[in-house]
C-alpha cells in the first residue's frame, strides 16, 4: 500500500518541477522570438509609411496609410511588377524543369541496376561540397559569350537546373517505393515511362511537394547569378531590381520596404499554412540516416 | 515471374542488346545539364586560373594569377574578413540553433507552432530583402537599433561606418537569417533520438543539463556536423550581405572573398584571376570539410 500511496505524491512533485521549468523556458523564448520577428514586423510597418516618418524622431511601430504611394514610387523606379512577373515565371519554370530532371534521375538511381551506376553516382556525389563560386565564371562565359542568351529566362534557369541536392532527395524518395509495385505495372504491359509517370511518381508526391517548395524559394530569392546574366531593366528579377535600389539615396526607404514586403509576406503566409511541408522538406533535404 | 526463363541471352546478342536502355534514358537529361553547366565548369575554372584572360584565349598557361594571389593585399584582407566572420558567426549560430532546437522539441512548450513560426520565418526571407531591412534598422542616425539603444540609456553606435560594428552587423544579420534553418535540421535530428534513452537517464537521476551534454549532444553529432560543414561553405561564399548591407565598407573592412571575387571577375572582367580566387575558396572549403569530418565525424 505504501508504494501506491507514494506514486501520486512523486507525480505531483514532478509536475511542479516541470511547471517551473516550463516557466523559465517560456520566459527565455518569448523575448527571443520577439527579436526574431522584429525585423519582419518593422519591414511590414515601414512599407506603409513615407520615408520622412521612418526617419522621424519617433519612428512608427504600427501601420500607416502610405503603402499605395510607396508602391507607385517603387514601380516608377524599377518596374517592379515586371520584375515580379519575371521572378514568378523563372521560379516556376525552374521548379518544374528541375523537378522533372531530378525525379527522373533519382528514379533511375533508386530503382535500376545498370553498368556505370555507382560510377555516375560517385561523380555526382563528388561535386556535392564544391562551392558554387567555382563554376560561376565558366557558366557566365558560356551563357553570356558562347550562347549569347543573357537577359533571357533560360540564362537564369539553365546552370542550376541539374541540382545535386535534388537528385539525392528524389533518390531517397524513390527508394521507399516498393519494387513489386513497379514490376506489377510492367507485367501489366506498362512502358518504363508510364511506370515512372503513373505509378512511381504519384507515390512520392508528398516528398516532391517539399522539394518543389525549396526549389521555388531558392530560385525566387537567388541574387548573384541573376545579377550577372540580367543586365536590362526589363529582364530583372525581383531581388535584382531591389538590389539596384539599396545603394541609391534617391529612392524612398518606404518603397524599398514595399518591395521587400511583397517579396516576403506571401511566403510567410504560405509558410504559416504549410509549415509541415516546409519543415519536412528542409529536414529531409538535409540529413537522412 | 516464374515464366521468366533463366537462360542467358544468346551469345550472338551483343553488349548493346544486353544493356538496359531505360535507366540511361531516365538519367540523360539530368546528366547533360549536369556535365555542361556544372561538371565541366569545375574543370574549366581550374584551367582558367592559369590563364591571363585579359590577353585573350591564346595567352600561354602560367602561374601569374597564383603568384599575384599570394602577394595580393586585398585578397588577404578579404580572406581575413571572411575567416573572422566565420569563426565568430558559425559557432554563435550553431549553439543558438542547438539550444533552440532542444527548446522547440520540449514537451513543456506551449504554442509550439507559434514559436516555430517565429524562429523559422527568417528562412523564407531572401538575402536581398533582409539585407535591405538590416541596412535600414542599423542606420546610424535613424535606425531602430540605435533608437532602442538610446532609449535604454546606451550610446548610439555608428554601425556601418566603423569596421568592428560593421562586422557585428553582418554577424547579427546572418545569425538572424540562418539560425532557424539550422535549428530545423537539428530538430529533425532530435526527433530521431529515441525517447527511451531519456527515460532511462531520468530514472537514473540525470538532470536535464546532464542529459543535454551526455545524451543529446553526442547523438546529435551527425546533424551538427552537417550544419557545420554547410555553414562553413556558405560563409566562405558570403556575398549578398556584405555587398548590400555594408557595401564591403567602410574602406574594405567587410570585403569578403565573395565580394572580391565579384569585383575581380565581373567589374574588372579578370576571369583568370577570379578563377584563382574561386579555387582558393574551394580549397579552403575542402580543407575545412576534411578537418571537420576527422574531428567530429569519427563514427562515419
Amino acid at each position: 500500500m505504501t508504494t501506491t500511496m507514494q506514486a501520486p505524491k512523486e507525480k505531483a512533485g514532478v509536475k511542479a518541477r516541470d511547471r517551473i521549468r516550463a516557466f523559465w523556458l517560456h520566459l527565455a523564448l518569448i523575448p527571443l522570438a520577439a527579436l526574431f520577428l522584429a525585423p519582419l514586423w518593422m519591414m511590414a510597418v515601414f512599407s506603409t509609411h513615407p520615408e520622412s516618418a521612418i526617419f522621424s524622431a519617433n519612428p512608427p511601430l504600427w501601420f500607416g496609410g502610405s503603402f499605395g504611394e510607396n508602391f507607385r514610387g517603387l514601380q516608377a523606379d524599377t518596374n517592379y511588377l515586371r520584375a515580379l512577373l519575371n521572378s514568378v515565371v523563372i521560379a516556376s519554370l525552374y521548379t518544374a524543369f528541375s523537378m522533372l530532371l531530378t525525379s527522373m534521375g533519382g528514379y533511375a538511381f533508386a530503382k535500376f541496376d545498370f553498368p556505370g551506376k555507382s560510377w555516375l553516382f560517385g561523380l555526382i556525389l563528388a561535386t556535392l561540397t564544391i562551392p558554387t563560386f567555382v563554376t560561376i565564371i565558366p557558366q557566365f562565359i558560356m551563357i553570356a559569350r558562347d550562347m549569347k542568351i543573357s537577359n533571357t529566362y533560360w540564362a537564369v534557369i539553365l546552370p542550376t537546373l541539374a541540382n545535386t541536392i535534388g537528385i539525392f532527395y528524389m533518390r531517397q524518395a524513390f527508394q521507399t517505393v516498393p519494387t513489386d509495385l513497379l514490376n506489377a505495372a510492367r507485367i501489366d504491359g506498362a512502358s518504363e515511362w508510364r511506370t515512372f509517370w503513373q505509378i512511381a511518381l504519384p507515390v512520392v508526391r508528398p516528398a516532391m511537394a517539399a522539394l518543389a517548395i525549396l526549389l521555388f524559394l531558392a530560385s525566387w530569392n537567388d541574387y548573384l547569378w541573376p545579377l550577372l546574366v540580367l543586365t536590362q531593366k526589363d529582364s530583372y528579377t525581383m531581388p535584382v531590381a531591389l538590389g539596384t535600389l539599396i545603394g541609391l539615396t534617391r529612392v524612398s526607404w518606404g518603397g524599398i520596404m514595399v518591395g521587400t514586403a511583397i517579396a516576403t509576406l506571401p511566403f510567410l503566409a504560405l509558410f504559416l499554412a504549410l509549415q509541415r511541408h516546409f519543415v519536412a522538406g528542409i529536414a529531409g533535404g538535409a540529413v537522412k540516416d | 515471374m516464374t515464366t521468366v526463363p533463366k537462360r542467358r541471352p544468346a551469345p550472338r546478342a551483343g553488349w548493346w542488346a544486353r544493356t538496359p536502355k531505360a535507366p540511361y534514358l531516365f538519367i540523360l537529361p539530368y546528366l547533360l545539364i549536369f556535365l555542361t553547366f556544372w561538371a565541366w565548369p569545375i574543370i574549366s575554372s581550374f584551367l582558367m586560373s592559369f590563364k591571363d584572360s585579359r590577353l585573350g584565349a591564346t595567352a600561354p598557361f602560367g602561374l601569374a594569377n597564383w603568384s599575384r594571389l599570394v602577394q595580393d593585399e586585398f585578397f588577404r584582407t578579404a580572406l581575413r574578413n571572411t575567416l573572422v566572420i566565420m569563426i565568430i558567426q558559425v559557432p554563435l549560430m550553431l549553439s543558438l540553433a542547438t539550444v533552440l532546437a532542444v527548446a522547440l522539441n520540449s514537451k513543456l512548450l506551449r504554442a509550439a507552432g507559434w514559436f516555430r513560426f517565429a524562429f523559422f520565418a527568417p528562412l523564407v526571407v531572401g538575402t536581398v530583402a533582409y539585407s535591405a531591412v538590416f541596412r535600414l534598422l542599423f542606420n546610424t542616425d535613424f535606425g531602430m537599433v540605435n533608437r532602442a539603444l538610446t532609449g535604454i540609456g546606451l550610446p548610439p553606435v555608428d554601425w556601418l561606418n566603423q569596421s568592428g560594428p560593421a562586422m557585428t552587423v553582418l554577424v547579427l544579420a546572418m545569425t538572424w537569417r540562418w539560425t532557424g534553418y539550422n535549428a530545423i535540421i537539428l530538430l529533425a535530428g532530435l526527433q530521431g533520438i529515441s525517447e527511451d534513452v531519456y527515460e532511462a537517464a531520468s530514472i537514473d537521476g540525470a538532470t536535464p543539463t546532464q542529459q543535454f551534454w551526455k545524451i543529446t549532444l553526442p547523438l546529435l553529432r551527425p546533424s551538427l556536423l552537417f550544419c557545420l560543414v554547410l555553414s562553413v561553405i556558405g560563409t566562405l561564399q558570403l556575398f549578398t550581405e556584405p555587398a548590400l548591407i555594408t557595401n564591403s565598407g567602410p574602406g574594405n573592412a567587410t570585403m569578403t572573398l565573395g565580394t572580391y571575387l565579384y569585383q575581380q571577375g565581373f567589374r574588372s572582367f579578370n576571369f583568370g584571376y577570379a578563377s584563382a580566387i574561386a579555387y582558393t575558396v574551394a580549397a579552403i572549403a575542402a580543407i575545412f570539410s576534411v578537418v571537420q569530418l576527422r574531428l567530429f565525424g569519427r563514427d562515419e
